[in-house]
């Protein structure tokens, strides 16, 4: 592991002597699920050292800062001043470069698209040298950059069109669908009604029930959405604190009943017409934050997620991987389904155009790999992808398929990498990036 | 690339005719599995598995012949197998013999020739393997012990003492590589019904070859370092251990 301080380090790193540590990846905060930012046998580039703010230009509304920093840091610094990330993911412990290289999506992705819709520049430190790229200059290697999963090269820096705000509140509505249908058609009715919206699907629930959810939609309140003794200091913004999960559970907690128990009672708790409620702003986007190493409760072995998005039109392939999910009886504490819009211009980006479910996959099921692989040609049947960020197991045979532009991006990243020493144990396992090259230090 | 369910791309098999081995190796066919090389004293033998593996869509299939017993094959044999897969991903160390226990037949030749087959052998190649893996930073050994090696009786003590020694260098091997991202597996299997064990009276709780490759299978996913096939096993030994010799040496079987 090497942690450089500055772009001329990462520099140095990168460019001049790359030979001195083999094959390397760049991390930020570890948050993929999987295992982008691991490079057994190789070097870890931790790139949170780079967290410099290094201007917000509150004429254009736009902010420069290191890739290193964090969201949580990002929120502390943009909210008071009425501005909020233009897309965040449900946890606010990602780093701006983790986010750029899984071109992140959020709950507003059906209005507002992927991160790299909203980057006005990024500057990318790869092998073959420096590039300050964006939508326009250099745009090949923006587009394999943003989704590249940290292989193009290291991205020091980033300037990133904000959204201003009035309050640090949330108007969300919540409501129950009984199925998957009703579910479907009150997450496309209108939809762009509400900048935010989700469904939490009750993944146990089968038969009739299959697809039961409780959908939460929201949009930013205004100050005159505020209760009068709020509106004084509309944008206050304190970052709620953590708690953690005391110990690892030595079993999984979330066994198929304790999870169906929990279900019924989550889908009861849930109002069955629409309900309007004010929300602090990590309520709504990180509801998981609250808890440290929550993942404690899946058991020794802990859990990965499995996230595909499959094209409108593919309605009857969504239906049957929950089908599948339910009927495997895989202790998935919720599913999360939203849709998509358009994609973006990454060539690896995982959005695109449809419906997109995701959930935790706790590790050590049996029978639950060969499920996995069922899905996966099903989404890929279907004509959608499996989320590489998410990604631990994914069958390598299906990613040409699934990503129809990897032979792009492999001839760009060809270029930015000719001796290919980016690598992470995804590339490897995926054969992203071509042949592996063996390993040149002890 | 080991993935998040422990599935590997690339195996090296020693062993690789044995029926235990050929399970297994079916099973991954079917999950990550995409080259292979196999070993085994007889080429023939290992072809029959290879065109099965080929026809199962195994992309690269190479047979090798190795003879655990022969030192100093050993280094240069992992050498290449390291050279043909690049990295591995997984090594199953199948070969063992039962031999005898008959008094008359058991010289120092076949003694030495048992503990070589059963114990150094295997013990050698994890090792050799073992150190490459490290390099690269992951990697899973499966090594076969057996509950013959739990306590060692008459009908086959020398077999189970050399599977008794192999079972506690796989676990000290295992110490040894802890935070190093590989990984050791022991089986213990009991009576298992395969082409070494035919046409003997089975023992207490039979099983089949797939039985143990399912059983091997599934600790891949889990990462157990040492598992009992049938798992029944692990409880009637604790309590075997127990039995005073007198008595333990009149149990049938
Ligand atoms: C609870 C939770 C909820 C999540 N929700 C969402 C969601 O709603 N939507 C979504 O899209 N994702 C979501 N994710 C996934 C997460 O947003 C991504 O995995 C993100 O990339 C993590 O950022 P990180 O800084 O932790 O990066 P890491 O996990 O450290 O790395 C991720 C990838 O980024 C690369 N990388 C990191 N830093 C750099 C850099 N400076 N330059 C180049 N490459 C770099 C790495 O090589 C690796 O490929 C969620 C994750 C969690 C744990």
């Amino acid at each position: 592991m090497v942690a450089p301080r500055d772009e001329a380090e990462v520099e140095r790193l990168v460019v001049k002597e790359p030979d001195s540590f083999g094959r390397f990846s760049p991390r930020g905060l570890g948050r993929a699920y999987g295992d982008a930012a691991q490079c057994a046998g190789g070097t870890v580039v931790d790139c949170r050292g780079l967290r410099s703010v290094l201007g917000l230009d509150r004429q254009r509304g736009t902010l420069r800062a290191g890739a290193g920093i964090s969201f949580d840091n990002l929120l502390e610094l943009l909210v008071p001043r009425g501005y909020f990330l233009p897309v965040t993911p449900g946890t606010r412990f990602v780093t701006l470069g983790g986010a750029i290289a899984s071109d992140i999506h959020g709950k507003n992705h059906h209005v507002d698209g992927s991160l790299s819709a909203h980057l006005e520049n990024l500057r990318l430190v790869a092998p073959a040298g420096t590039f300050d790229c964006g939508p326009v200059q250099h745009k090949e290697e923006f587009d394999a950059t943003c989704g590249g999963m940290g292989l193009t090269g290291v991205v020091t820096e980033a300037t990133l069109r904000l959204l201003p705000i009035e309050s640090s509140w949330m108007v969300v509505d919540t409501e129950r669908a009984a199925d998957l249908d009703s579910c479907l058609s009150l997450l496309s009715e209108e939809a762009s009604r509400y900048r935010y919206s989700v469904a939490w699907v009750d993944g146990l629930a089968r038969g009739r029930r299959l697809g039961r959810s409780v959908l939460t939609r929201a949009d930013h309140a205004l100050a005159m959405d505020l209760p009068v003794d709020r509106r004084r200091q509309p944008l206050s913004y304190r970052a709620p604190r953590v708690v953690e999960v005391p110990f690892a559970s030595p079993l999984s907690l979330l066994r198929p009943a304790t999870v169906s128990a929990f279900n019924e009672m989550w889908y009861r708790k849930a109002p069955s017409k629409r309900e309007t409620q004010l929300q602090p702003l990590a309520t709504f986007f990180y509801p998981l934050d609250g808890v440290g190493s929550w993942n404690r409760l899946y058991g020794p072995r802990g859990f990965t997620q499995y996230q595909f998005v499959v094209p409108f039109g593919a309605e009857r392939a969504l239906e049957h991987a929950l089908e599948k999910l339910s009927g495997g009886r895989v202790a998935s504490f919720l599913a999360v389904l939203k849709s998509f819009g358009a994609a973006g211009a990454g060539h690896l980006s995982f959005p695109m155009e449809g419906w997109t479910l995701a959930l935790d996959i706790p590790l050590g099921v049996p029978g639950l790999p060969e499920l996995l692989d069922e899905l996966d040609v099903l989404v890929a049947d279907a004509g959608g992808r499996v989320y590489l960020s998410k990604d631990a197991r994914l069958r390598p045979d299906l990613v040409p398929a699934m990503y129809p532009r990897l032979a792009e991006w492999q001839a760009v990243r060809a270029r930015l990498d000719p001796a290919g020493v980016m690598s992470s144990d995804l590339a490897r396992r995926l054969g992203l990036a071509g042949p592996v090259l063996p390993s040149t230090r002890a | 690339m080991l993935d998040g369910t422990g599935m590997p791309q690339s195996a090296v098999v020693i062993g690789g005719a044995s029926d235990m081995a050929r399970d297994v190796l079916r099973i991954l066919a079917g999950r990550r599995l995409r080259s292979v090389v196999l070993a085994g004293r007889s080429e023939p033998a290992l072809d029959v598995v290879g065109r099965e593996l080929r026809a199962l869509g195994v992309e690269s299939v190479r047979c090798r012949t190795l003879d655990v017993t022969a030192v100093a094959s050993l280094v240069p044999f992992v050498s290449e197998a390291v050279a043909d897969l690049g990295e591995v991903d997984l090594v199953l160390v199948a070969a063992g013999q039962l031999g005898t226990a008959t008094l008359e037949q058991l010289g120092p030749g076949t003694i030495s020739s048992l503990v070589a087959t059963n114990f150094s052998g295997p013990a050698a190649l994890a090792m050799e393997f073992a150190k490459h893996m490290v390099r690269q930073g992951f990697g899973r050994i499966v090594l076969f012990s057996s509950v013959a090696g739990v306590r060692t009786r008459k009908s086959n003590f020398v077999y189970g003492a050399a599977k008794a020694g192999l079972d506690g260098f796989a676990l000290g091997l295992s110490g040894a590589l802890e935070g190093t991202g590989v990984g050791i597996t022991v089986v213990r299997p009991g009576f298992v019904t395969t082409k070494m064990t035919a046409g003997m009276k089975p023992a207490i709780f039979p099983v089949d070859a797939e039985t143990v490759a399912k059983a091997v299978v599934r600790s891949l996913e889990t990462g157990r370092e040492v598992v009992w096939v049938p798992p029944q096993l692990r409880y009637l030994f604790a309590l075997l251990r127990l039995v005073p010799t007198p008595l333990w040496r009149r149990l049938p079987g």
